[in-house]
């Protein structure tokens, strides 16, 4: 067994919950400043807002998500270690980046979008369904990452 | 994360965007009768909340205050507007160099909310202590004090503090690092060399007075604009179509009261622009010109109602509405 194996196993699952929690949190601070200041004048939109808000908070569940999977795989949260080469243990990290990159990268633009939104949920209400599409479009990204990080985790032989 | 600091104050002036008066409310006021009746309709707005709804000057001053209160409020860092508060602190110097070289004393001729208030001004310039004054406004006090006692010219003390006053807004503007502010700026010193040189045409006035009175913009070639006044408004008009600034000119050609009013529309339209930004101080600034434009604009119906001015020609001098 090589410890260093784990170690590159277990930094591909930090990589993951890190970037991605990181990306969500300040996606969802950004958007958050932007539903406080449509609260502050109209309380009625608090709902609306609130879950434009949430949007980016996906993404840290997805790097989550790959972590848990990932620990799963390593036999951290089993019990009994896996034996991993230095070789396999590369390769989780590798199948841990996108999920983390993306994760960060997209959270952040997705605050943005959400922040634009909630402008649009401000001044016209009604408009909530488009309102709600737009940091959505975002989504679609990071989904991606999750697919192949999850095809990737799940398809390393350990 | 500091290109997010306007994300809460925007938020907070899209939801208030929703309470500016549309094109279609204004017409509905132009439709009542009497200056009462508009006065009611924009107190039942959620206008003036004073003690006497009933006087049309102490609400509009009201919604003045409300306007400043809302961007104190919801502004991350005030000297962004500083700009905007340089034509008042020119206005209280031009009053306090002439309260001070006449002598005289005159009640109720300063604006408050200035950082530097109209009486210690009178006192500055009283005692020549011109470095107290802040940035260029003690040069600018100094010359047209001395103006105003060697020459006593109070027209050219006037127009060499205006002019201080176009510089400082267009300094302050391009120093600001927002694009908005520097377009805002840049239409303010436009717009006021256009009214100069309009101006100037009609009452006959010589190019070194308004090479003096004028302030070098980037958009407006002031010689140029200058020789056109020279010759009269439709050489004016002529140049105004070969700039940004082309609507002045059918404007002009149409009425005083039509220019009057392209000049506000004409700062209305550089605001829309910036109007949908969502981190930027944009809609911030823009709001702020909304609010003024929009109480200009129900003066001016208080106003043409209380003199028996018809539908229609108050309706030329109405501004376009912000939302």
């Amino acid at each position: 067994m090589s410890e260093l194996g784990m170690v590159y196993a277990l930094l591909g699952a930090a990589v993951a919950v890190l970037l991605s929690g990181t990306g969500s949190a300040i996606g969802v601070g950004i958007a958050g400043q932007a539903a406080a200041g449509v609260v502050t004048e109209d309380p009625g939109k608090f709902a609306k807002v609130l879950i434009v808000q949430l949007l980016p908070g996906t993404q840290g569940l997805y790097g989550l998500l790959i972590g848990f999977i990932t620990l799963s795989k390593i036999g951290v949260l089993g019990g009994g270690l896996a034996d991993l080469s230095v070789q396999t243990g590369l390769l989780i990290l590798a199948a841990c980046l996108p999920i983390g990159v993306v994760g960060l990268l997209s959270a952040i633009a997705q605050g943005k979008t959400a922040a634009a939104s909630i402008g649009i949920i401000a001044k016209k209400p009604d408009q909530f369904g488009k309102a709600m599409l737009f940091p959505a479009m975002v989504e679609t990204y990071a989904i991606l990452a999750l697919l192949i990080s999850f095809l990737s985790v799940n398809g390393i032989q350990v | 994360m500091s290109n997010t600091k306007y994300t809460y104050a925007v938020a907070r002036i899209r939801a208030l965007e929703v309470s500016l008066f549309s094109n279609a409310f204004i017409e509905q006021l132009l439709s009542l009768q009497t200056a009462e009746q508009v006065l009611q309709a924009v107190v039942e707005k959620g206008w003036g909340d004073v003690s006497a709804p009933e006087d049309a000057e102490a609400v509009l001053t009201r919604e003045e205050e409300k306007t400043w209160e809302v961007i104190r409020d919801v502004a991350p860092d005030m000297s962004v507007f500083d700009v905007l508060s340089y034509p008042r602190m020119y206005h209280n110097l031009k009053a306090a160099v002439k309260a001070a070289c006449t002598r005289s004393h005159t009640p109720d001729i300063f604006y408050e909310d200035c950082p530097v208030s109209g009486e210690e001004m009178v006192k500055i310039i009283e005692a020549r202590d011109f470095a107290k004054l802040p940035g260029k406004m003690g040069r600018t006090a100094q010359e047209a004090a001395d103006i105003l006692l060697h020459t006593g010219d109070g027209q050219l003390c006037d127009i060499c503090v205006d002019r201080a006053a176009l510089e400082a807004v267009l300094e302050a503007g391009r120093s600001s690092g927002e694009p908005i502010m520097e377009d805002y700026a840049e239409t303010t010193v436009a717009i006021a060399d256009i009214k100069i040189a309009v101006r100037s045409q009609k009452t006959g006035k010589t190019a070194d007075f308004m090479r003096t009175a004028m302030a070098e913009c980037r958009s407006l070639n002031v010689d140029q604009l200058i020789r056109a006044a020279l010759v009269g408004a439709e050489e004016i008009a002529g140049y105004l179509e070969g700039t940004s600034y082309a609507g002045g000119a059918d404007a002009l050609r149409e009425s005083p009261s039509a220019f009057e009013r392209w000049c506000d529309n004409r700062m209305i339209e550089t605001m829309k622009s910036y109007k949908y930004e969502t981190f930027s101080v944009g809609p911030l600034l823009g709001y702020l010109i909304a609010r003024e434009n929009e109480i200009k604009t129900v003066r001016i119906i208080l106003t043409g109602k209380q003199n028996g001015f018809s539908e229609d020609a108050i309706r030329e001098r109405i501004r376009e509405m912000y939302v």
